[in-house]
């Protein structure tokens, strides 16, 4: 190593990334479903260091009112970040950013919601963003797309989201902050379990085949993705089924 | 009875003939709409555990008055849609003037959808002797998923319950429970209906409802 400016610092030690990942695995997730008692619907995510809680509200009345569509139920989408959410205090209120990355998850979603069922109504995602570490956005895709489901609102299939990206010319899966800020490329898509994707953006460069390669990577990571958002589902109501017994732990 | 939890996008039959309430078919195959548990008859049916009310003609349900217009009554019926319970809907014939006297804003009726038209105008009646103005007894809400486990086959549930507790019920589509009967008759009716509630899912509920009547009056006696 002989410059020392942050581009070039070495992502890769004896073939694993800095955190000791392999390049095609993804950072450990955790779930948990219906943690708000107040929200019809809610999920909190852990993927790596991020840390999203969504909650979802609806069908409900529209407010204000001249949003209202006759024959479909709209769907609004909030994504923001605490202030607290990142190394430097970040300004509270949403931004450039945050507008966007609402409207492409909001995107993301509505394909596979079924609003014609709740005519003149609303359906509200809240996705807020406790502790960022690179894929925030994707984490609040599957955070909402868990609540959406556990609000019992009618959808042709879940979705799941999950980033690749380039560092050192190599793709990885699931880029961190380190390799996201000081990579080369980052592309997150989301998706359908079918492989319909429903959002794809791309920031910095990648070839044709390196791109064909990294889509592929991620969209292996969303499917591995839907299995841990169809567990933490299903053991919600099975754990209710079966007491568990646990009691005779320490002696 | 098999049953099994499922979410949105779950595969269910090969067979598109077996669609039924809460599933999809596309490429002549059943898929899940919601994430819920689905019941394998001759059709597929998935039950929701979560959920807002949409009303449907011929419901009855109970509803919370919210405001009155010219010829309206405005009625909560705990859904994303108000119902509109119309002055010659009700039982006798009144004056615009005098609609407030009979239901005011925070009367609790027990009331019944006679019509939803596709933009979801929701029209509600009074004009039957079951229904009408609650004026005794408690009303109590639980999710509206719930409900068709509470009333149980054909019936069986509510009326064991009804017989068991001693108290007079009224349940509504959406949610809404009137119970009328002695204090503490009520107390454990509330109390039965909330588990039922929390146990939905679960099967060979009415047994376990049976032994629990017996021990909470077991208790009492």
């Amino acid at each position: 190593m002989i410059a020392m400016d942050e581009t070039d610092i070495s992502f890769f030690k004896d073939g694993f990334r800095l955190d000791g990942r392999r390049a095609d695995e993804l950072r450990p997730v955790k779930m948990e479903v219906g943690i708000l008692a107040r929200a019809d619907g809610s999920c909190y995510i852990e993927m790596g260091g991020n840390k999203v809680i969504a909650a979802v509200y609806g069908p409900r009345e529209v407010h204000p009112r001249h949003l209202q569509e006759v024959t479909r139920a709209i769907v609004r989408y909030r994504y923001n970040m605490a202030s607290f959410s990142v190394e430097e205090r970040k300004r509270p209120g949403p931004d450039r950013r945050s507008y966007e990355l609402s409207k492409v998850s909001r995107e993301a979603l509505e394909p596979v919601i079924l609003t014609s069922y709740f005519p003149r109504s609303v359906i509200d995602v809240f996705v807020e963003v406790l502790q960022a570490d690179a894929g925030t956005r994707t984490a609040g895709i599957n955070a909402a797309s868990v609540a959406l489901a556990d609000a019992g609102i009618p959808m042709k299939s879940m979705i799941s989201a999950c980033a690749a990206g380039k560092v050192a010319n190599t793709i990885v899966l699931d880029p961190m902050k380190e390799e996201d800020n000081f990579g080369q490329a980052d592309l997150p898509i989301a998706m359908t379990p079918n492989g319909d994707i429903t959002l794809m953006q791309m920031d910095g460069n990648l070839t044709r085949d390196e791109m064909h390669q990294a889509v592929e990577m991620a969209m292996k990571g969303c499917i591995d993705i839907y299995e841990i958002q169809r567990k933490s589902l299903v053991d919600k109501y099975s754990q209710l089924e079966a007491p568990t017994e646990e009691v005779q732990a320490c002696d | 009875m098999d049953r099994k939890v499922v979410v949105p996008g779950d595969l269910l039959s090969e067979d598109a003939k077996r669609s039924g309430e809460g599933t999809f078919v596309k490429g002549g195959k059943v898929f899940s709409l919601l994430y819920g548990l689905a019941n394998y008859r001759d059709r597929i049916n998935v039950i929701p555990l979560a959920g807002k009310y949409v009303p449907a003609a011929g419901d009855n349900v109970i509803g919370i008055v919210k405001d009155i217009t010219f010829s309206n009554w405005i009625v909560d019926i705990n859904s994303p849609y108000d119902g509109l319970l119309h002055i010659s809907e009700f039982p006798k014939r009144i004056e615009s003037e005098e609609m407030s006297k009979y239901l005011r804003i925070g009367s609790s009726i027990m009331t019944k959808v006679k019509d939803v038209d596709p933009t979801m105008k929701v029209e509600m009646t009074l004009n039957d002797r079951k229904l009408g103005l609650i004026k005794t007894g408690r009303v109590i809400e639980i999710s509206h998923t719930r409900v068709p486990r509470l009333i149980g086959k054909g019936g069986s549930m509510i009326s064991m319950l009804k017989k068991e507790v001693n108290c007079n019920i009224f349940v509504g589509q959406n949610g809404r429970i009137w119970i009328n009967g002695g204090a503490e008759d009520m107390d454990l009716a509330i109390r039965t209906i909330l588990l039922i509630e929390k146990e939905a899912h679960t099967n060979g509920l009415t047994d376990r409802i049976v032994d629990f009547l017996k021990k909470e009056k077991g208790a009492r006696s």
